[in-house]
This record gives C-alpha cells, sequence and structure tokens, in this order.
C-alpha cells in the first residue's frame, strides 16, 4: 500500500513536470521541431527571439520532463523528442474524449429509438 | 456519424465534441432533463448510470451511481450552475465517496451543454468540457492509468513502434 503511494507520487510529479514544461509556447515549439530529428541547440536558438542562454534555459526544463533526449555531438548539443512522453500529455483529454463520444453514440441511440416508438 | 466534430485545446484544457440529431431540440432536451432517459446513455453498458436526486434547475444538485460489472457502486454528482431550457445548462460534475458525499479531492469538471435547433427536425449539440487545472488533468490522467485503459493502449503503441523499428 505504502510502495503504491509512492509510485503514485513519483508518476504524478513526472506528470506534472511535463504539463509545466508543455505550458510554454517556446518549448511547445522546440518538442514540435525535434519531433521529426535531431536538432543542434545552435540552431534552435537562431529560431526565436531570444539568447542562446535562454533557448538552453527551456531545453533544459523539457529534458527535465522527459519531453526531449540531448547528447552531445562535439561542440555540438543535439535534441530529439521523446515521443512516448509527449503522448502521455494528451491522454487526459484523449480519455475524455473516448467517454463522450460514448455517451453520445448512446444518446443518439435512445433519441432513435423513441422517434421509432412514435411513429409506430 | 452523430459526432460531427472534436476540439481539444490542451492550453485552455478543454474539449468541445459537437454532435448532430435528428430530432427537434425538445426531445434532445428532454435525454438531459429527465433521469430516466440519461439512464440510458449517461454510463457505458457495463457500467449503467442510476440517477437518485436530479433537480436540472439553478443551483439543484443531481446525484447519481454506476454500477460496475462487480456490483461496484461509484457515486458521482453535478452541481447546476445555469439552465436555459431547452437551449442548454451549465453543471460542475464531481465525484463522490460510497455514501455518495462529494468528494473534495478529486477534480470536478466544468460542463457546458449548448442545444440549437437547426431545423424543425434537427438539433446541433455542443459539449464542452473544461478540466479546473493542470493538476486535476493529471489526476484523472492516473486514474485512468490505474483502470489499465491507457496502460493497454500505450502497450498497442509500443508493440506497433517494435513491428515498424524491426
Amino acid at each position: 500500500m505504502y510502495n503504491q503511494m509512492v509510485v503514485r507520487t513519483e508518476k504524478a510529479q513526472r506528470i506534472d513536470r511535463k504539463f509545466h514544461a508543455l505550458a510554454d509556447p517556446t518549448r511547445r515549439d522546440i518538442v514540435r521541431r525535434a519531433l521529426t530529428g535531431e536538432l543542434s541547440v545552435t540552431a534552435l536558438a537562431t529560431s526565436y527571439p531570444m539568447s542562446f542562454a535562454a533557448v538552453q534555459k527551456h531545453v533544459a526544463v523539457l529534458e527535465r520532463a522527459d519531453l526531449i533526449t540531448k547528447r552531445r555531438s562535439g561542440r555540438e548539443q543535439l535534441v530529439r523528442s521523446s515521443i512516448e512522453s509527449v503522448r502521455s500529455v494528451a491522454e487526459s483529454l484523449d480519455q475524455l474524449e473516448e467517454v463522450w463520444r460514448g455517451r453520445i453514440d448512446r444518446f443518439g441511440e435512445v433519441l432513435a429509438d423513441e422517434e421509432g416508438e412514435e411513429q409506430r | 456519424m452523430t459526432v460531427t466534430n472534436v476540439h481539444k485545446d490542451h492550453e485552455a484544457r478543454t474539449m468541445t465534441i459537437t454532435a448532430e440529431f435528428d430530432a427537434p431540440i425538445e426531445k434532445v432536451w428532454r435525454l438531459w432533463q429527465d433521469p430516466r432517459f440519461l439512464e440510458r446513455w449517461w454510463g457505458p453498458p457495463t457500467y449503467p448510470a442510476t440517477f437518485v436526486d436530479h433537480d436540472l434547475s439553478p443551483g439543484g444538485t443531481v446525484t447519481y451511481y454506476m454500477t460496475g460489472p462487480e456490483g461496484e457502486k461509484h457515486h458521482g454528482w453535478w452541481r447546476v450552475v445555469t439552465v436555459d431550457a431547452p437551449r442548454g445548462f451549465t453543471f460542475e460534475d464531481g465525484f463522490a465517496d460510497d455514501s455518495g458525499e462529494p468528494n473534495t479531492e478529486m477534480p470536478t469538471m466544468k460542463v457546458r451543454v449548448a442545444l440549437m435547433g437547426t431545423s424543425a427536425v434537427g438539433t446541433q449539440m455542443v459539449i464542452e468540457t473544461t478540466f479546473p487545472s493542470l493538476e486535476a488533468m493529471n489526476q484523472l490522467a492516473e486514474m485512468g492509468m490505474e483502470e489499465g485503459m491507457t496502460a493497454a493502449m500505450s502497450q498497442m503503441d509500443d508493440l506497433l513502434l517494435e513491428l515498424v523499428s524491426d
């Protein structure tokens, strides 16, 4: 029971970090760009009206949230999105969609049944 | 398909789903207004809902429980905020404990139901659901994971990824 709670808390913190990381438009953009392949932080830095250091900070937040992975190649830092992580952020809205799709399907069936009853 | 559009806004934490029905607005409204009708669609067939209180007026309370395959009961409640029959209403949708008392530790969702007659025999229904906070989203995502639904889905995705990378 105790272990289960620890696991749950850790999981919650992990998800918190992801939501926090994705709450910023620049960071979302970085994740989007880095989805298709590795990008250098230098190249990223030229895309935004901010300093290299500021972009590096964004990258660090994303890395801590496990949304991107970073590796060194010579003098370059290369980042890549970890798709698995990105997927889990959208899960709560996806689940909600599933619930409501089910409800609306049944809603339509009940309506159709009622309409049929009246015409009989 | 009755669902014509789904829009998810991650920043605003809302999910908006639009559906079209071949029925006049009054009949569509009746499926919300009459608890015996609500029971036929609110819960999935494996978790049918039973509505206990159903006061669809501003400030009114609706309480219900869903009965699972093992006979276990999951309680829920709505707090009705505004009503504009038959054009819709807004409510808060929350969880309750085993005695039916609202569980304040669980997140509540804001739901807006808007009905619009598109013709004498056609109605559009828009449902907008808002998560109160990021924390609430996390919490519900966690619950979904516990239910194993998401776990099963990500396992499937992992399998697919493996297949693709082979």
